[in-house]
């Protein structure tokens, strides 16, 4: 098993190398000049070209590659171009709002995913098992940004049951920090919830069909223990699947999510940065997004063995 | 049993299974009656699709979704099975009868440890605990043969060879030594080899816990050896039961006649070409009036084709669903 993970671990680095490749490519193709943003009014040449070399834009694209790679092996991700704080200061200190934005919305997608699909899929043909399908519809074609305004315009503006919008840290105060991610994780994780729910429902629907269903049952287990204790542990393995792209994907995610409801994460420091042509900034945040999603399917993988023993890492 | 002398352990009276199908219902079960006593072994014969599994399943009441029993009764230890309630059901499955299922391949749960799917109806209907239940499971997989028990209860089906599946599930359902075990083709999909060791396994067991057994099969010489008495099914109907030496005799239904003439002997040496039962198996959504075997039968008369006969005695403790037999007139090779 450790040497598993040893090995996975391993294995990430030539992914990771392509990664670096592929996230600076897209960067300096598509960036915008910073010197602008910079300079403001005065744009001389002469001014756009002592910052060129200030950060070295002037140099072949190959040896800016080689020099950020060389200092990113370091773990020195670089400056930011407009506040100069180390871009890995600037994310950590973003991060743990992500976080906690993250796992409550996908608590609440699997809070919401597996209990319904699970009776959508015992009660098939039902009124609760036409209920979660429209859920379904509504939760995938929905935009979460609309879900999110929804939310903010009826719990918040109409009810005040919920703050519009902004961020208390979990160790300052967690029932004021709970109080506030609830509605941007709803947001977020509604459509995850949804498409979770619909892998629950079918995988469900396939195992109870299985054989072993009936030897439970000739056992004189309740169907509740059936589905509960025998069935849900298989029905789960398609539907970590799903989890784990969704757990890679928390971070682009929270992109529109939190500039909606003025969230401080790193989606909203990267919807700043893109606005402020702060390359090394949005280098760094799509780097980590690209991690998370290697590290989600590590993850994914180990879930597996521990739910389907056939799996071995030998 | 009310008005009955002696009360049999189960007896089904008049049961009717139907399944809904998109294509209308088929009736898979209908006027099935029979009985078992304590300890004794019953064999249920008949090919596939003749309602053997099905009529399992209603006595359990395990009928899938599409399935329900619409007439007859159910009588086990004097209770209707078919008039409990759900719980009460539960309360019945697993310990007072248990069944085996034809495959064991896939009638083990693949990501539980054996153990702990062996020791489950100890959990469920005897308030054993956990680490007890375990250990019990290790002293049942001794019993029906499982070696290096202790290390075997918490491996995964996976890691189980088919044999020993099956006698993982012998041992799952004898672990509450229920009074009646329901084996619904336990060997079917065993190498010839290891259903030999199954069936010697299943008696022995039958012998040791005095549990009834029904054994359902299509294997003429697995009742031979193994039931006192055999029921033989037809398109979801009783057509003949007795006492397995007198069915194996002389048959009284030309199906089972047909069957047992079927059947290669080693010991024959007459070289007479073997007799397949002619024609193909009825259409159940389909089926023919009157016996519902007179179109392939080498004895039909008249009335096979315009009254359906009724299950009744024949000769000694032989019932027959047969217009030939019951008018008094022998089984006979057709020509000879």
């Amino acid at each position: 098993m450790t040497t598993y993970v040893l090995r996975r671990l391993l294995l990430m680095l030539p992914v990771a190398f392509l990664v670096t490749v592929g996230v600076f490519l897209l960067i300096h193709l598509s960036r915008g000049d910073p010197a602008l943003v910079l300079l403001g009014e005065d744009r001389s040449p002469q001014a756009i070209a002592a910052i060129h070399h200030e950060l070295g834009l002037d140099q072949p694209l190959y040896v800016q590659y080689g020099i950020w790679l060389g200092r990113l092996a370091r773990g020195d991700l670089g400056r930011s171009v407009i506040t100069h704080q180390t871009v890995s200061d600037a994310i950590l200190e973003r991060l743990p709002a992500t976080l906690e934005l993250g796992v409550v919305a996908l608590l609440w997608s699997l809070l919401v995913a597996i209990p319904l699909g699970t009776i959508a899929a015992v009660r098939r043909g039902s009124v609760a098992d036409h209920l979660a399908t429209g859920f379904t519809v509504g939760g995938v074609s929905v935009p979460n940004f609309f879900i999110g305004i929804v939310l903010i315009f009826v719990l918040s503006v109409s009810l005040h049951l919920f703050p519009f919008g902004g961020y208390v840290p979990l160790t300052r105060d967690p029932y004021e920090s709970l109080r506030h991610v609830l509605l941007p994780a709803i947001a977020l994780g509604t459509a995850g919830a949804a498409i979770n729910m619909r892998f629950t429902r079918s995988s469900m629907i396939e195992v109870l069909n299985h054989d072993f269903i009936r030897t439970a049952r000739a056992k004189g287990a309740s169907w509740r223990r059936v589905v509960f204790a025998h069935a849900l542990k298989n029905a789960l393995i398609p539907v970590v699947t799903v989890v784990g792209l969704q757990i890679g994907g928390i971070i682009e995610g929270a992109i529109v999510t939190e500039t909606v409801f003025t969230w401080p994460g790193v989606g909203r420091l990267a919807v700043e940065s893109i606005f402020d042509r702060d390359y090394t900034v949005v280098q760094g945040i799509v780097l980590l997004a690209a991690f998370s999603y290697m590290f989600a399917n590590l993850l994914v993988d180990l879930v597996y063995g521990w739910l389907d023993p056939r799996i071995s890492y030998a | 049993m009310p008005g009955g002398a002696k009360a049999h352990l189960l007896e089904l009276q008049n049961v009717r299974t139907e399944l809904q199908l998109r294509d209308g219902v088929l009736t898979a079960v209908d006027c099935v009656s029979f009985h078992v006593d304590s300890g004794e072994t019953l064999g249920i014969v008949g090919e596939s699709g003749s309602g053997k599994t099905m009529t399992a399943l209603s006595i359990l009441r395990l009928l899938p979704r599409s399935g329900r029993v619409t007439n007859g009764q159910v009588r086990f230890k004097g209770r209707d099975l078919l008039a409990l309630s759900e719980g009460e059901m539960e309360e019945i499955r697993g310990a007072e009868i248990a069944m085996i299922f034809q495959d064991p391949m896939t009638s083990l749960n693949p990501v539980f440890e054996v153990g702990w799917q062996v020791g489950e109806p100890l959990r469920l209907h005897r308030a054993t605990g956990g680490r007890e239940s375990m250990s019990k499971a290790v002293e049942m997989f001794s019993r029906v043969g499982i070696p290096e028990a202790a290390r075997r209860v918490s491996q995964y089906p996976h890691m189980f060879s088919g044999g020993m599946r099956q006698r993982a599930m012998i041992a799952m359902g004898l672990s509450t030594e229920p009074s009646l075990l329901i084996a619904d083709e336990p060997t079917t999909a065993l190498d010839v080899t290891i259903q030999a060791q199954i069936l010697e396994l299943l008696r022995t067991l039958n012998r040791e816990f005095g549990t009834a057994t029904i054994l359902i099969t299509h294997n003429l010489g697995v009742v031979a050896g193994m039931c006192e008495r055999v029921v033989v099914m037809y398109a979801g109907r009783v057509v003949e039961q007795g006492p397995t030496r007198d069915v194996f005799a002389h048959p009284q239904h030309p199906y089972t006649w047909s069957l047992l003439h079927s059947i290669p002997r080693l010991d024959d040496e007459s070289g007479k070409p073997l007799r397949p039962v002619e024609g193909a198996p009825p259409d159940m959504l389909q089926l023919p009036p009157g016996c519902k075997f007179n179109p392939r039968c080498p004895f039909a008369i008249e009335q096979c084709s315009k009254e359906e006969p009724e299950l009744l005695p024949v000769k000694g403790a032989q019932l027959a669903r047969c217009w030939v037999t019951q008018a008094g007139d022998e089984l006979t090779e057709p020509g000879a």
